[in-house]
């Protein structure tokens, strides 16, 4: 199976908190847990400071759903606090609306073409422009061939809540690495964002599964929106049924589904 | 769909706190509630107390019509559909409670120059209309993983003719009653969100009403924790 995929990055908040330590603890304390709106992460601030030891103070990265409010860290979206190493804490939260991240690649489908950009629609809040040297190989006069209607796998070079989000089909070497405009054949298909997170994640379990069932092409957008391209439509259908069905199964009744699958269900 | 039930009756006694026991009846009816049981919807929810029903959805953030579009923060449109008929007056009304309520919860300044839709459609009403959108409301805004400051539940009370507090009273209870107040509690200090009143009542019979509502609302909240929890089970 070849897979696109690019890694992740976090829309992260740096915050450095005087008596971090203890903050630290806490939050890996909740690890693994559920969390609401609401809930706060607060701190003592400890009025003595010792003088003999030295104090490190550990910085405490919050990415998406945790916010920085005064001394506290507070929870704003419903959903289990997550921990990478070192330091990086975020809510990893089932959503369906995409909200763009720069850095995450999405499929978008191209809306119109005016003038030297192209605008794209990606499922968030407002269309994002796609400039046609954003491309692989593109220049002045050797313009990319896309038409509307057409997919494109793209990355986002601008996307915060100000400024109208930007893709490139290119990476900072000008190489397509992947990205680029989708060729014939092939479903698109929506999941739920944190579907495509589990997905995504480095040595995921339903990858391992699928790809033992039959090869095929499978493009993953952190928007919520799968591309599968398998050698007949029928084998397409059954991959798209399953990556959908799997949206809410637990791992055993996956490994059931597809054990039947594989086991000739065709 | 989780459900909870609630049989004892809450009673206030701590501390300086208004002594309201004995001479109310604050017990919540069953209540229930199911997230993203929609497919079209960015969140959905439906919250049952007793008979009466509310699903919620959620759109957004999408994008806003010119006219509506505010520069530094997100256009909340809240839509309540009746059971029959089109919106009247009193629909407008709770639209204007839930969005207000919903304002104050919500990080609206996160996601600029974009739309927040919010319909609710009443399944049956059978008393506690407006508290139960509140809840179903917000159920819905936390299935679709929109930034809020906090959450909130809605809480009525009636006051019956002998002066006694019924919280969440149905339709026959809400008709007997002097007043009838419906309050929008906050998850972190238990503060009062937004309030809604009709009929007569004293200022006293007014932070008794509150203080039942606040109590009332610790066990919503457990409820929605227990909710979630459920939800994310699978995932955990």
């Amino acid at each position: 199976m070849r897979r696109r995929r690019s890694r992740r990055r976090v829309n992260a908040c740096e915050a450095g908190f005087p008596n971090s330590v203890e903050m630290f603890s806490r939050l890996k304390n909740k690890v693994g847990e559920v969390l609401l709106p609401g809930d706060e992460f607060c701190f003592d601030t400890d009025d003595t400071i010792s003088l003999t030891e030295s104090v490190k103070a550990e910085k405490v990265v919050c990415g998406p759903g945790l916010r920085r409010s005064g001394d506290r860290l507070v929870v704003c979206k419903s959903g289990v606090l997550r921990h990478k190493q070192p330091n990086v804490f975020w809510m990893d939260a089932q959503q369906k609306r995409y909200v763009p991240a720069k850095g995450e690649t999405v499929i978008g489908i191209v809306t119109t073409k005016s003038g030297d950009v192209f605008k794209v629609d990606f499922g968030g809040s407002e269309q994002a422009s796609l400039s046609y040297l954003a491309f692989e190989g593109a220049t002045k006069r050797n313009r990319p061939n896309v038409q509307v209607g057409d997919l494109v796998f793209a990355q986002f070079l601008i996307a915060n809540k100000d400024m109208e989000p930007e893709l490139v089909c290119i990476d900072g070497s000008g190489r397509a690495n992947g990205m680029g405009v989708f060729g014939a054949g092939g479903l698109l298909f929506m999941v739920s964002l944190g579907l495509v997170r589990r997905l995504l994640a480095p040595g995921s379990e339903i990858m391992s599964d699928l790809s033992q069932l039959f090869p095929c092409e499978l493009v993953v957008g952190m928007n919520g929106r799968l591309w599968v391209k398998a050698s007949s439509i029928q084998r397409t259908l059954i991959v798209s049924n399953l990556l959908q069905s799997c949206e809410n199964m637990t791992a055993t009744q996956r490994r059931e589904l597809f054990k039947r699958v594989a086991q000739g269900a065709l | 769909m989780t459900s909870f039930t609630c049989d004892e009756s809450v009673s206030l006694c701590e501390g300086n706190m208004m002594e309201v026991c004995g001479s109310t009846d604050s017990c919540l009816r069953e209540f229930g509630c199911e997230q993203s049981l929609l497919s079209r919807p960015d969140g959905s929810a439906s919250f049952v107390q007793g008979d009466t029903s509310v699903l919620a959805g959620v759109y957004g953030p999408a994008e806003v019509k010119v006219s509506k579009e505010i520069y530094d923060r997100a256009t909340l449109e809240v839509l309540v559909q009746p059971k029959v008929g089109l919106p009247t007056v009193k629909e407008r009304s709770q639209e204007q409670c839930v969005r207000e309520t919903c304002e104050a919860s919500l990080l609206l300044t996160l996601h600029p120059r974009s739309s927040l839709t919010l319909v609710l459609q009443v399944l049956h009403d059978d008393g506690s209309l407006l508290s139960c959108s509140l809840n179903a409301a917000c159920m819905a805004l936390m299935d679709a993983g929109l930034p809020m400051s906090c959450l909130f539940c809605g809480v009525t009370c009636a006051i019956d003719a002998d002066g006694r507090i019924i919280t969440d009273p149905t339709a026959a209870q809400e008709k007997e009653s002097r007043a009838l107040l419906t309050f929008a509690v906050d998850s972190t200090e238990r503060k009062v969100l937004m309030s809604s009143t009709r009929g007569s009542f004293s200022v006293h019979e007014l932070q008794q009403c509150i203080a039942v509502s606040q109590k009332a609302s610790e066990k919503i909240f457990q409820f929605y924790r227990d909710s979630v929890r459920r939800r994310y089970s699978k995932t955990l």
